[in-house]
Protein backbone atom coordinates (compact mmCIF):
# COMPACT_ATOMS: atom_id res chain seq x y z
CA UNK A 1 0.00 0.00 0.00
CA UNK A 2 3.07 2.40 0.88
CA UNK A 3 4.26 4.70 -2.11
CA UNK A 4 7.33 6.71 -2.14
CA UNK A 5 6.61 10.07 -3.62
CA UNK A 6 7.53 12.71 -1.09
CA UNK A 7 9.52 10.10 0.86
CA UNK A 8 11.64 8.62 -2.05
CA UNK A 9 14.98 9.62 -0.42
CA UNK A 10 13.65 9.37 3.13
CA UNK A 11 15.87 5.84 3.51
CA UNK A 12 19.15 7.23 1.73
CA UNK A 13 21.42 7.69 4.19
CA UNK A 14 22.34 11.38 4.49
CA UNK A 15 20.08 12.39 1.82
CA UNK A 16 19.88 15.86 4.28
CA UNK A 17 23.21 16.80 2.84
CA UNK A 18 23.41 18.33 -0.69
CA UNK A 19 25.89 16.40 -2.35
CA UNK A 20 23.49 13.21 -1.83
CA UNK A 21 20.48 14.44 -2.20
CA UNK A 22 21.28 16.22 -5.47
CA UNK A 23 22.56 12.71 -6.53
CA UNK A 24 19.31 11.34 -6.52
CA UNK A 25 17.66 14.57 -7.99
CA UNK A 26 16.87 17.05 -5.55
CA UNK A 27 16.90 20.78 -7.48
CA UNK A 28 16.16 18.89 -11.10
CA UNK A 29 13.62 20.80 -11.40
CA UNK A 30 14.74 24.40 -11.14
CA UNK A 31 16.11 24.65 -14.83
CA UNK A 32 12.51 23.85 -15.95
CA UNK A 33 11.06 26.31 -13.95
CA UNK A 34 12.75 29.26 -15.19
CA UNK A 35 11.75 28.57 -18.63
CA UNK A 36 8.24 29.06 -17.41
CA UNK A 37 5.88 31.93 -16.55
CA UNK A 38 4.93 31.70 -12.73
CA UNK A 39 1.50 31.96 -13.71
CA UNK A 40 2.14 28.73 -15.14
CA UNK A 41 3.23 26.92 -12.43
CA UNK A 42 0.26 27.75 -10.78
CA UNK A 43 -1.66 26.41 -13.25
CA UNK A 44 0.14 22.99 -13.19
CA UNK A 45 -0.09 23.00 -8.83
CA UNK A 46 -3.79 23.79 -9.28
CA UNK A 47 -4.50 21.41 -12.36
CA UNK A 48 -2.61 18.36 -9.76
CA UNK A 49 -5.37 18.69 -7.20
CA UNK A 50 -2.64 19.19 -4.19
CA UNK A 51 -4.60 20.33 -0.94
CA UNK A 52 -3.06 21.91 1.75
CA UNK A 53 -2.01 19.44 4.34
CA UNK A 54 -1.66 21.75 7.43
CA UNK A 55 -5.64 20.57 8.25
CA UNK A 56 -7.84 22.17 6.28
CA UNK A 57 -7.03 21.11 2.91
CA UNK A 58 -7.50 23.95 0.46
CA UNK A 59 -6.60 23.90 -2.99
CA UNK A 60 -2.68 24.98 -2.94
CA UNK A 61 -2.86 26.58 -6.40
CA UNK A 62 -6.03 28.57 -6.00
CA UNK A 63 -4.84 30.09 -2.81
CA UNK A 64 -2.11 31.49 -4.40
CA UNK A 65 -4.28 33.21 -7.14
CA UNK A 66 -5.73 35.03 -4.18
CA UNK A 67 -2.46 37.49 -4.20
CA UNK A 68 -3.69 41.20 -5.13
CA UNK A 69 -2.24 41.77 -8.83
CA UNK A 70 0.24 45.01 -9.26
CA UNK A 71 0.85 45.81 -5.74
CA UNK A 72 3.89 47.40 -5.01
CA UNK A 73 4.56 45.79 -1.90
CA UNK A 74 6.37 42.55 -1.30
CA UNK A 75 4.79 39.58 -0.94
CA UNK A 76 5.88 36.91 1.57
CA UNK A 77 6.03 32.95 1.84
CA UNK A 78 5.42 31.68 5.15
CA UNK A 79 6.21 28.37 5.40
CA UNK A 80 4.16 26.45 8.61
CA UNK A 81 6.21 23.91 10.50
CA UNK A 82 4.73 24.03 13.97
CA UNK A 83 3.30 20.37 13.49
CA UNK A 84 1.81 21.03 17.13
CA UNK A 85 -1.42 19.45 16.67
CA UNK A 86 -1.50 16.39 18.69
CA UNK A 87 -1.38 12.99 16.78
CA UNK A 88 0.41 14.87 13.85
CA UNK A 89 4.24 14.25 13.47
CA UNK A 90 4.92 13.94 9.43
CA UNK A 91 6.44 17.05 8.50
CA UNK A 92 9.64 16.29 10.84
CA UNK A 93 10.47 13.60 8.21
CA UNK A 94 10.54 16.41 5.48
CA UNK A 95 12.90 18.29 7.71
CA UNK A 96 15.05 16.42 9.02
CA UNK A 97 15.54 13.66 5.81
CA UNK A 98 14.65 15.51 2.87
CA UNK A 99 15.35 19.31 4.04
CA UNK A 100 16.52 20.52 0.08
CA UNK A 101 12.86 18.47 -1.18
CA UNK A 102 11.76 21.65 1.12
CA UNK A 103 13.85 24.34 -0.58
CA UNK A 104 13.73 23.40 -3.30
CA UNK A 105 10.00 23.59 -3.18
CA UNK A 106 10.09 26.90 -1.81
CA UNK A 107 12.22 28.05 -4.66
CA UNK A 108 9.22 26.68 -7.02
CA UNK A 109 6.30 28.67 -4.62
CA UNK A 110 8.45 31.48 -4.31
CA UNK A 111 8.46 32.20 -8.43
CA UNK A 112 5.29 31.53 -9.13
CA UNK A 113 3.87 33.97 -6.63
CA UNK A 114 6.85 36.20 -7.20
CA UNK A 115 8.15 36.41 -3.26
CA UNK A 116 11.97 36.89 -2.95
CA UNK A 117 11.04 36.41 1.09
CA UNK A 118 10.41 32.91 2.81
CA UNK A 119 10.02 32.15 6.52
CA UNK A 120 10.06 28.68 7.63
CA UNK A 121 7.98 29.09 10.99
CA UNK A 122 9.29 25.67 13.04
CA UNK A 123 8.02 24.80 16.62
CA UNK A 124 10.87 25.86 19.32
CA UNK A 125 10.79 21.99 20.85
CA UNK A 126 12.58 21.17 17.16
CA UNK A 127 15.59 21.93 18.05
CA UNK A 128 18.02 19.62 16.35
CA UNK A 129 15.41 19.62 13.34
CA UNK A 130 16.12 23.15 13.16
CA UNK A 131 19.30 23.05 13.10
CA UNK A 132 19.96 20.11 10.06
CA UNK A 133 17.46 22.36 8.31
CA UNK A 134 19.40 25.53 8.78
CA UNK A 135 22.73 23.22 7.51
CA UNK A 136 20.70 22.51 4.31
CA UNK A 137 19.60 25.66 3.80
CA UNK A 138 23.17 27.33 4.14
CA UNK A 139 24.65 24.42 1.34
CA UNK A 140 21.53 25.74 -0.54
CA UNK A 141 22.93 29.12 -0.21
CA UNK A 142 26.72 27.99 -1.04
CA UNK A 143 25.53 25.97 -3.79
CA UNK A 144 23.37 29.03 -5.60
CA UNK A 145 19.75 27.55 -5.12
CA UNK A 146 19.43 30.57 -2.81
CA UNK A 147 20.42 34.30 -2.33
CA UNK A 148 20.56 37.18 -4.97
CA UNK A 149 20.72 35.06 -7.82
CA UNK A 150 19.25 31.49 -7.97
CA UNK A 151 21.18 29.49 -10.30
CA UNK A 152 22.22 32.50 -11.83
CA UNK A 153 19.02 33.81 -12.88
CA UNK A 154 17.73 37.23 -11.80
CA UNK A 155 15.58 36.35 -9.44
CA UNK A 156 16.46 36.52 -5.59
CA UNK A 157 14.95 34.46 -2.67
CA UNK A 158 16.10 34.45 0.94
CA UNK A 159 14.81 31.94 3.37
CA UNK A 160 14.78 32.31 7.16
CA UNK A 161 14.44 29.58 10.19
CA UNK A 162 12.14 31.15 12.50
CA UNK A 163 11.83 29.48 15.82
CA UNK A 164 8.67 29.19 17.87
CA UNK A 165 8.78 28.83 21.35
CA UNK A 166 6.03 26.33 22.90
CA UNK A 167 2.53 27.60 21.42
CA UNK A 168 0.37 25.42 19.93
CA UNK A 169 -1.59 28.29 18.72
CA UNK A 170 1.19 29.86 16.42
CA UNK A 171 0.37 26.96 13.65
CA UNK A 172 -2.97 28.93 13.33
CA UNK A 173 -1.72 30.94 10.46
CA UNK A 174 -2.19 34.52 11.33
CA UNK A 175 -0.76 33.75 15.24
CA UNK A 176 2.26 32.27 13.10
CA UNK A 177 2.37 35.85 11.45
CA UNK A 178 2.21 37.85 14.47
CA UNK A 179 5.11 35.51 15.80
CA UNK A 180 7.31 36.20 13.47
CA UNK A 181 6.76 40.22 13.47
CA UNK A 182 7.72 39.81 17.28
CA UNK A 183 4.57 39.09 18.92
CA UNK A 184 2.65 36.82 21.04
CA UNK A 185 1.04 34.38 19.30
CA UNK A 186 -2.90 35.98 19.02
CA UNK A 187 -4.58 34.72 16.04
CA UNK A 188 -6.37 38.20 13.76
CA UNK A 189 -10.02 38.66 12.76
CA UNK A 190 -10.13 37.32 9.05
CA UNK A 191 -11.41 39.28 6.66
CA UNK A 192 -8.25 40.95 5.71
CA UNK A 193 -6.97 37.16 4.86
CA UNK A 194 -3.00 36.82 4.59
CA UNK A 195 -3.10 36.95 0.48
CA UNK A 196 -3.86 40.48 1.06
CA UNK A 197 -2.55 41.27 4.12
CA UNK A 198 -0.57 39.19 6.24
CA UNK A 199 3.43 39.52 7.24
CA UNK A 200 4.16 42.85 7.77
CA UNK A 201 0.90 44.33 6.30
CA UNK A 202 1.97 42.46 2.70
CA UNK A 203 0.65 39.86 0.98
CA UNK A 204 1.37 36.55 1.99
CA UNK A 205 1.01 33.11 1.69
CA UNK A 206 0.99 30.58 4.18
CA UNK A 207 1.57 26.93 3.56
CA UNK A 208 2.14 23.68 5.57
CA UNK A 209 5.82 21.82 4.73
CA UNK A 210 4.10 18.95 3.21
CA UNK A 211 2.31 20.73 0.62
CA UNK A 212 5.53 23.24 -0.23
CA UNK A 213 7.61 20.12 -0.31
CA UNK A 214 5.10 18.35 -2.67
CA UNK A 215 5.42 20.61 -5.42
CA UNK A 216 9.01 18.97 -6.98
CA UNK A 217 6.99 16.28 -8.03
CA UNK A 218 4.38 18.04 -9.20
CA UNK A 219 6.63 20.27 -11.08
CA UNK A 220 9.00 17.44 -12.49
CA UNK A 221 6.58 14.79 -13.11
CA UNK A 222 3.45 16.86 -14.50
CA UNK A 223 -0.12 17.38 -12.99
CA UNK A 224 -1.30 14.27 -13.96
CA UNK A 225 1.59 11.95 -12.56
CA UNK A 226 0.36 13.12 -9.42
CA UNK A 227 -3.44 12.70 -9.70
CA UNK A 228 -2.83 9.29 -10.71
CA UNK A 229 -2.35 8.78 -6.83
CA UNK A 230 -5.48 9.34 -4.94
CA UNK A 231 -8.71 10.00 -5.77
CA UNK A 232 -10.74 12.23 -7.62
CA UNK A 233 -10.99 15.16 -5.57
CA UNK A 234 -8.23 14.26 -3.36
CA UNK A 235 -5.26 13.48 -5.30
CA UNK A 236 -2.15 12.37 -4.62
CA UNK A 237 -0.33 10.99 -1.59
CA UNK A 238 0.08 12.03 1.95
CA UNK A 239 2.53 11.61 4.86
CA UNK A 240 0.15 9.77 7.22
CA UNK A 241 1.46 9.52 10.77
CA UNK A 242 -0.01 6.62 12.81
CA UNK A 243 0.34 5.96 16.63
CA UNK A 244 -1.86 4.71 19.83
CA UNK A 245 -2.66 1.43 20.41
CA UNK A 246 -1.21 -0.35 17.64
CA UNK A 247 1.53 -3.00 16.62
CA UNK A 248 3.20 -0.93 14.33
CA UNK A 249 3.34 3.08 14.87
CA UNK A 250 4.76 5.15 12.26
CA UNK A 251 4.51 7.68 9.72
CA UNK A 252 3.73 6.23 6.25
CA UNK A 253 3.50 7.44 2.83
CA UNK A 254 -0.10 6.42 1.44
CA UNK A 255 -2.26 7.69 -1.94
CA UNK A 256 -5.18 9.35 -0.66
CA UNK A 257 -8.40 7.38 -1.11
CA UNK A 258 -6.94 3.89 1.32
CA UNK A 259 -9.54 2.46 3.61
CA UNK A 260 -8.98 3.06 6.83
CA UNK A 261 -9.20 0.15 8.87
CA UNK A 262 -7.30 -2.10 6.25
CA UNK A 263 -4.50 0.69 6.49
CA UNK A 264 -4.37 0.16 9.90
CA UNK A 265 -4.50 -3.23 10.31
CA UNK A 266 -2.21 -4.12 6.80
CA UNK A 267 -0.22 -0.88 7.21
CA UNK A 268 0.13 -0.60 11.05
CA UNK A 269 -0.06 -3.93 11.93
CA UNK A 270 -3.62 -4.02 13.50
CA UNK A 271 -4.68 -3.33 17.14
CA UNK A 272 -1.94 -4.45 19.79
CA UNK A 273 -2.03 -7.34 22.12
CA UNK A 274 -5.01 -8.67 20.46
CA UNK A 275 -7.24 -6.13 21.65
CA UNK A 276 -10.22 -5.01 19.88
CA UNK A 277 -10.37 -1.84 18.01
CA UNK A 278 -12.55 0.83 19.85
CA UNK A 279 -12.22 3.77 17.61
CA UNK A 280 -10.11 5.81 15.97
CA UNK A 281 -9.04 9.63 15.37
CA UNK A 282 -8.90 10.17 11.75
CA UNK A 283 -6.54 13.38 11.38
CA UNK A 284 -5.29 14.47 14.95
CA UNK A 285 -6.66 15.41 18.20
CA UNK A 286 -9.32 17.75 16.92
CA UNK A 287 -11.19 15.23 14.48
CA UNK A 288 -14.08 14.14 16.03
CA UNK A 289 -13.81 10.46 16.36
CA UNK A 290 -14.81 7.45 14.97
CA UNK A 291 -16.15 4.56 16.50
CA UNK A 292 -14.87 1.08 15.68
CA UNK A 293 -18.29 0.06 13.29
CA UNK A 294 -18.03 3.51 11.81
CA UNK A 295 -14.00 3.04 10.94
CA UNK A 296 -15.32 0.20 9.00
CA UNK A 297 -16.33 2.27 5.62
CA UNK A 298 -14.46 6.02 5.85
CA UNK A 299 -11.53 5.71 3.08
CA UNK A 300 -8.36 8.39 3.70
CA UNK A 301 -9.52 11.33 1.66
CA UNK A 302 -11.41 14.30 2.36
CA UNK A 303 -14.78 13.72 0.92
CA UNK A 304 -15.53 10.29 3.04
CA UNK A 305 -14.35 12.30 6.31
CA UNK A 306 -16.82 15.01 5.45
CA UNK A 307 -19.48 12.35 4.82
CA UNK A 308 -18.49 10.70 8.17
CA UNK A 309 -18.91 14.01 9.85
CA UNK A 310 -15.57 13.92 10.67
CA UNK A 311 -12.32 15.45 8.88
CA UNK A 312 -9.30 14.17 7.25
CA UNK A 313 -7.30 16.80 9.03
CA UNK A 314 -3.23 16.35 9.45
CA UNK A 315 -2.96 12.72 8.73
CA UNK A 316 -2.48 11.97 12.48
CA UNK A 317 -4.36 8.62 12.71
CA UNK A 318 -4.81 7.35 16.54
CA UNK A 319 -5.79 4.18 17.01
CA UNK A 320 -7.94 3.42 20.39
CA UNK A 321 -8.58 -0.30 21.27
CA UNK A 322 -11.21 -1.52 24.35
CA UNK A 323 -8.97 -0.57 27.21
CA UNK A 324 -9.14 3.06 26.61
CA UNK A 325 -11.21 4.95 28.97
CA UNK A 326 -12.55 7.35 26.52
CA UNK A 327 -13.98 9.75 29.38
CA UNK A 328 -9.99 10.26 30.59
CA UNK A 329 -9.42 10.59 26.94
CA UNK A 330 -11.76 13.34 26.29
CA UNK A 331 -10.22 15.43 29.36
CA UNK A 332 -7.34 14.61 27.95
CA UNK A 333 -8.12 16.55 24.94
CA UNK A 334 -9.55 18.72 26.69
CA UNK A 335 -6.83 20.09 28.85
CA UNK A 336 -4.65 20.43 25.77
CA UNK A 337 -6.91 22.92 24.44
CA UNK A 338 -6.65 24.89 27.42
CA UNK A 339 -3.52 25.25 28.19
CA UNK A 340 -3.16 26.34 24.33
CA UNK A 341 -5.70 29.27 24.32
CA UNK A 342 -4.20 32.09 23.64
CA UNK A 343 -6.71 33.97 25.92
CA UNK A 344 -8.53 36.92 23.55
CA UNK A 345 -12.03 35.09 23.46
CA UNK A 346 -13.86 35.08 26.54
CA UNK A 347 -15.22 32.00 25.23
CA UNK A 348 -12.67 29.57 24.18
CA UNK A 349 -10.07 30.92 27.60
CA UNK A 350 -13.42 30.36 30.50
CA UNK A 351 -15.21 27.98 28.11
CA UNK A 352 -12.63 25.26 27.91
CA UNK A 353 -11.54 25.93 31.42
CA UNK A 354 -14.89 25.36 32.28
CA UNK A 355 -15.11 22.25 30.48
CA UNK A 356 -11.97 20.68 31.97
CA UNK A 357 -13.42 21.17 35.85
CA UNK A 358 -16.38 19.47 34.52
CA UNK A 359 -14.82 16.75 33.39
CA UNK A 360 -12.61 16.43 36.40
CA UNK A 361 -15.23 16.67 38.64
CA UNK A 362 -16.99 13.65 36.59
CA UNK A 363 -13.82 11.58 36.79
CA UNK A 364 -13.33 12.30 40.35
CA UNK A 365 -16.41 10.63 41.23
CA UNK A 366 -18.26 14.46 41.32
CA UNK A 367 -20.31 14.18 38.01
CA UNK A 368 -24.08 15.41 38.43
CA UNK A 369 -26.49 13.73 35.87
CA UNK A 370 -27.08 16.87 33.85
CA UNK A 371 -23.27 17.58 33.35
CA UNK A 372 -23.31 15.17 29.97
CA UNK A 373 -25.87 18.38 28.82
CA UNK A 374 -24.22 20.73 30.10
CA UNK A 375 -21.02 20.36 28.16
CA UNK A 376 -22.96 19.76 25.02
CA UNK A 377 -24.69 23.25 25.55
CA UNK A 378 -20.95 24.49 26.02
CA UNK A 379 -19.73 23.28 23.26
CA UNK A 380 -22.55 24.66 20.88
CA UNK A 381 -22.23 28.01 22.80
CA UNK A 382 -18.18 28.36 22.40
CA UNK A 383 -17.83 27.42 18.72
CA UNK A 384 -17.66 29.74 16.26
CA UNK A 385 -17.64 32.86 18.42
CA UNK A 386 -14.11 33.29 18.80
CA UNK A 387 -11.41 35.10 16.91
CA UNK A 388 -10.27 31.35 15.61
CA UNK A 389 -10.99 28.22 15.41
CA UNK A 390 -9.00 26.37 18.09
CA UNK A 391 -12.11 26.82 20.23
CA UNK A 392 -14.12 24.72 17.81
CA UNK A 393 -11.12 21.90 17.13
CA UNK A 394 -11.63 21.60 20.89
CA UNK A 395 -15.36 21.77 21.02
CA UNK A 396 -16.35 19.06 17.49
CA UNK A 397 -13.92 16.75 19.38
CA UNK A 398 -15.18 16.46 22.63
CA UNK A 399 -18.77 16.71 21.35
CA UNK A 400 -18.48 13.48 19.45
CA UNK A 401 -16.64 11.59 22.35
CA UNK A 402 -19.83 12.61 24.76
CA UNK A 403 -22.23 11.51 21.69
CA UNK A 404 -20.99 8.61 20.46
CA UNK A 405 -19.28 7.36 24.02
CA UNK A 406 -22.24 8.63 26.48
CA UNK A 407 -22.95 5.68 28.26
CA UNK A 408 -19.24 6.23 29.69
CA UNK A 409 -20.08 9.55 30.58
CA UNK A 410 -23.18 7.95 32.23
CA UNK A 411 -21.35 5.02 33.94
CA UNK A 412 -19.33 7.64 36.03
CA UNK A 413 -21.88 9.84 36.69
CA UNK A 414 -24.14 6.84 38.31
CA UNK A 415 -21.46 5.03 40.24
CA UNK A 416 -21.34 8.42 41.94
CA UNK A 417 -24.88 8.65 42.34
CA UNK A 418 -25.23 5.05 43.60
CA UNK A 419 -22.07 5.52 46.01
CA UNK A 420 -24.22 8.26 47.39
CA UNK A 421 -25.97 6.98 50.62
CA UNK A 422 -29.98 7.31 50.13
CA UNK A 423 -31.55 10.01 52.71
CA UNK B 1 1.04 31.00 29.03
CA UNK B 2 3.91 30.86 31.36
CA UNK B 3 3.61 32.52 34.94
CA UNK B 4 4.86 36.22 35.33
CA UNK B 5 5.04 35.94 38.94
CA UNK B 6 8.20 34.02 38.13
CA UNK B 7 10.40 36.87 36.73
CA UNK B 8 13.31 37.17 38.39
CA UNK B 9 16.12 39.32 38.28
CA UNK B 10 19.96 37.60 38.50
CA UNK B 11 21.66 40.54 40.01
CA UNK B 12 23.94 41.19 37.11
CA UNK B 13 23.66 42.69 33.83
CA UNK B 14 23.84 40.77 30.71
CA UNK B 15 24.94 40.98 27.69
CA UNK B 16 25.46 38.71 24.59
CA UNK B 17 28.61 36.89 24.40
CA UNK B 18 30.86 37.52 20.53
CA UNK B 19 28.92 34.14 19.15
CA UNK B 20 25.47 35.28 20.40
CA UNK B 21 26.47 39.14 19.00
CA UNK B 22 27.36 37.85 15.71
CA UNK B 23 24.38 35.75 15.37
CA UNK B 24 22.30 38.62 16.35
CA UNK B 25 23.65 41.36 13.88
CA UNK B 26 23.23 38.53 11.50
CA UNK B 27 19.53 37.72 11.85
CA UNK B 28 18.54 41.55 12.33
CA UNK B 29 19.33 41.63 8.12
CA UNK B 30 16.88 39.29 7.83
CA UNK B 31 13.95 40.77 8.74
CA UNK B 32 12.33 44.07 7.96
CA UNK B 33 11.45 44.76 11.05
CA UNK B 34 13.58 45.15 14.60
CA UNK B 35 10.57 43.48 16.62
CA UNK B 36 10.80 40.46 14.35
CA UNK B 37 14.10 40.04 16.65
CA UNK B 38 12.82 39.22 19.83
CA UNK B 39 12.10 35.59 19.59
CA UNK B 40 15.36 34.58 18.53
CA UNK B 41 16.73 37.55 20.75
CA UNK B 42 15.27 35.24 23.68
CA UNK B 43 16.27 31.83 22.30
CA UNK B 44 19.76 33.50 22.40
CA UNK B 45 20.10 34.98 26.05
CA UNK B 46 18.52 31.12 27.00
CA UNK B 47 20.97 29.74 24.71
CA UNK B 48 23.70 31.63 26.81
CA UNK B 49 23.29 31.44 30.28
CA UNK B 50 19.56 28.98 30.50
CA UNK B 51 17.29 31.12 31.09
CA UNK B 52 15.97 34.43 30.57
CA UNK B 53 16.26 37.48 33.64
CA UNK B 54 14.94 40.53 33.74
CA UNK B 55 18.10 42.24 33.07
CA UNK B 56 18.28 40.18 29.64
CA UNK B 57 15.07 41.49 28.84
CA UNK B 58 15.86 44.96 29.59
CA UNK B 59 19.21 44.14 27.45
CA UNK B 60 17.24 42.81 24.59
CA UNK B 61 14.77 45.54 24.20
CA UNK B 62 17.71 48.09 24.16
CA UNK B 63 19.46 45.81 21.46
CA UNK B 64 16.10 45.77 19.48
CA UNK B 65 15.02 49.36 20.28
CA UNK B 66 11.63 48.33 21.12
CA UNK B 67 9.55 48.99 24.53
CA UNK B 68 10.68 46.51 27.49
CA UNK B 69 7.18 45.61 28.17
CA UNK B 70 6.81 44.19 24.40
CA UNK B 71 9.56 42.03 25.41
CA UNK B 72 7.96 40.89 28.41
CA UNK B 73 4.78 40.40 26.79
CA UNK B 74 6.57 37.84 24.44
CA UNK B 75 9.06 36.29 27.18
CA UNK B 76 5.99 35.50 29.22
CA UNK B 77 4.00 34.12 26.20
CA UNK B 78 5.88 31.29 25.14
CA UNK B 79 6.37 28.70 27.45
CA UNK B 80 10.09 27.85 26.64
CA UNK B 81 11.03 30.51 27.75
CA UNK B 82 12.62 30.04 31.09
CA UNK B 83 11.82 32.73 33.52
CA UNK B 84 13.67 30.52 36.16
CA UNK B 85 16.69 28.70 36.24
CA UNK B 86 15.97 25.42 35.35
CA UNK B 87 17.61 22.03 36.73
CA UNK B 88 21.17 20.83 35.11
CA UNK B 89 18.80 18.25 33.64
CA UNK B 90 15.46 19.46 32.48
CA UNK B 91 13.17 16.70 31.97
CA UNK B 92 9.75 17.37 29.48
CA UNK B 93 7.40 14.36 29.70
CA UNK B 94 5.09 14.46 26.98
CA UNK B 95 1.47 14.49 28.33
CA UNK B 96 -0.73 14.17 25.81
CA UNK B 97 -2.48 12.14 23.54
CA UNK B 98 -0.46 9.35 22.08
CA UNK B 99 1.93 9.24 24.85
CA UNK B 100 -0.76 9.37 27.44
CA UNK B 101 -2.66 6.21 26.00
CA UNK B 102 1.30 4.44 25.76
CA UNK B 103 1.60 5.29 29.75
CA UNK B 104 3.52 8.77 30.16
CA UNK B 105 2.29 8.93 33.35
CA UNK B 106 4.58 5.76 34.95
CA UNK B 107 7.22 8.01 33.60
CA UNK B 108 5.74 10.81 35.57
CA UNK B 109 4.97 9.00 38.43
CA UNK B 110 8.40 7.57 38.49
CA UNK B 111 10.06 11.14 38.83
CA UNK B 112 7.26 11.58 41.88
CA UNK B 113 8.45 8.67 43.70
CA UNK B 114 12.08 8.59 43.09
CA UNK B 115 12.88 11.47 42.36
CA UNK B 116 10.51 13.99 44.59
CA UNK B 117 10.08 15.92 41.33
CA UNK B 118 6.84 17.28 40.46
CA UNK B 119 6.33 19.17 37.19
CA UNK B 120 6.96 22.35 37.39
CA UNK B 121 9.60 21.68 40.08
CA UNK B 122 13.26 21.85 40.47
CA UNK B 123 14.86 19.47 42.63
CA UNK B 124 16.84 20.65 45.97
CA UNK B 125 20.50 20.14 44.70
CA UNK B 126 18.99 22.03 41.61
CA UNK B 127 20.33 18.74 39.80
CA UNK B 128 16.60 18.29 38.05
CA UNK B 129 14.00 19.91 36.86
CA UNK B 130 10.84 18.34 35.70
CA UNK B 131 7.89 19.78 33.71
CA UNK B 132 4.59 17.94 32.12
CA UNK B 133 4.43 19.55 28.19
CA UNK B 134 1.84 19.22 25.63
CA UNK B 135 2.39 16.82 22.23
CA UNK B 136 6.16 17.27 20.83
CA UNK B 137 5.47 16.13 17.49
CA UNK B 138 7.31 12.26 18.14
CA UNK B 139 3.39 10.49 18.50
CA UNK B 140 4.90 7.49 16.33
CA UNK B 141 7.27 6.48 18.98
CA UNK B 142 5.48 7.27 22.02
CA UNK B 143 5.60 7.88 24.70
CA UNK B 144 8.73 10.69 24.71
CA UNK B 145 10.64 12.86 27.01
CA UNK B 146 12.92 15.01 25.95
CA UNK B 147 15.93 16.04 27.93
CA UNK B 148 17.80 19.10 27.60
CA UNK B 149 16.30 19.44 23.86
CA UNK B 150 17.01 16.28 22.86
CA UNK B 151 14.56 13.27 22.45
CA UNK B 152 14.03 10.10 23.88
CA UNK B 153 11.85 8.46 21.87
CA UNK B 154 9.66 5.04 22.72
CA UNK B 155 10.44 5.61 26.78
CA UNK B 156 10.13 3.46 29.80
CA UNK B 157 11.17 3.64 33.27
CA UNK B 158 13.86 1.38 33.05
CA UNK B 159 14.90 3.39 30.02
CA UNK B 160 14.56 6.59 31.53
CA UNK B 161 16.87 5.67 34.57
CA UNK B 162 19.91 4.34 32.11
CA UNK B 163 19.21 7.56 30.50
CA UNK B 164 19.48 9.67 33.45
CA UNK B 165 22.47 8.34 34.65
CA UNK B 166 24.27 8.33 32.22
CA UNK B 167 23.77 12.26 31.88
CA UNK B 168 24.40 12.26 35.82
CA UNK B 169 27.65 10.93 34.90
CA UNK B 170 28.64 13.34 32.96
CA UNK B 171 27.90 11.61 29.58
CA UNK B 172 25.51 12.28 26.81
CA UNK B 173 22.64 10.66 26.76
C1 LIG C 1 -5.25 26.10 16.16
C2 LIG C 1 -4.67 25.79 14.82
C3 LIG C 1 -3.44 25.15 14.73
C4 LIG C 1 -2.86 24.88 13.50
N1 LIG C 1 -1.64 24.24 13.46
C5 LIG C 1 -1.06 24.01 12.26
C6 LIG C 1 0.23 23.40 12.19
O1 LIG C 1 0.84 23.06 13.20
N2 LIG C 1 0.78 23.20 10.97
C7 LIG C 1 0.14 23.57 9.81
O2 LIG C 1 0.68 23.40 8.73
N3 LIG C 1 -1.09 24.13 9.85
C8 LIG C 1 -1.68 24.37 11.04
N4 LIG C 1 -2.92 24.98 11.07
C9 LIG C 1 -3.54 25.38 9.79
C10 LIG C 1 -3.03 26.73 9.34
O3 LIG C 1 -3.80 27.75 9.93
C11 LIG C 1 -3.11 26.90 7.83
O4 LIG C 1 -4.38 26.56 7.40
C12 LIG C 1 -2.12 26.07 7.06
O5 LIG C 1 -0.81 26.24 7.53
C13 LIG C 1 -2.18 26.44 5.59
O6 LIG C 1 -1.31 25.63 4.84
P1 LIG C 1 -1.86 24.57 3.79
O7 LIG C 1 -2.91 25.27 2.98
O8 LIG C 1 -0.67 24.21 2.99
O9 LIG C 1 -2.42 23.45 4.58
C14 LIG C 1 -3.53 25.25 12.31
C15 LIG C 1 -4.78 25.87 12.40
C16 LIG C 1 -5.34 26.13 13.63
C17 LIG C 1 -6.67 26.80 13.68
S1 LIG D 1 -10.45 30.98 19.90
FE1 LIG D 1 -9.04 30.72 21.61
S2 LIG D 1 -7.04 30.44 20.64
FE2 LIG D 1 -8.41 31.30 19.05
S3 LIG D 1 -8.10 33.49 19.17
FE3 LIG D 1 -9.80 33.03 20.56
S4 LIG D 1 -8.84 32.70 22.59
FE4 LIG D 1 -7.22 32.62 21.05
S1 LIG E 1 1.37 12.91 21.92
FE1 LIG E 1 3.33 12.82 22.84
S2 LIG E 1 4.61 13.35 21.21
FE2 LIG E 1 2.63 13.64 20.34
Amino acid sequence: MEVKILSARFDIADANKLEVAKKHGAYGTLEKLFTMEPAEVTEVVKASGLRGRGGAGFPTGLKWTFLPKGLDKPVYLAVNSDESEPATFKDRYILVRDPHMLIEGIIICCYAINSHDAYIYIRGEYIYQAKILQAAIDEAYAAGYLGDKVLGHDFRIDVTVHRGAGAYICGEETALLESIEGKKGQPRSKPPFPAVEGLYGCPTIINNVQSIASLPFILEKGADAYKAYGTEKSSGTHLFGISGLVKKPGMYELPLGLPLVEVVDKVAGGVRDGRTLKGIIPGGSSTPVLTAEEAQSVTLDYESMAAHKTMFGSGGIVVLDDTVDMVKLAENLVHFYYHESCGQCTPCREGLGWMLKILGAIIAGKGKAKDIDLLLELCDNIEMKTVCVLSAACTMALRSYLNKFRSEFEAYIANTASAQPVM
Amino acid sequence: MSNRAELMESGKPFAFDAERDAEFERLAKRYPSRDSLILPSLWLVQDQQGWISTEAIAYVADRIGTFASQVYEVATFYTMYHLQPKGKIHICVCRTLSCYLLGKQQIVDYLHNELGLKPGQISEDGLFSLEEVECLGHCGSAPVVQINGEFHENMSVDKLKEVLATLQSGGRS
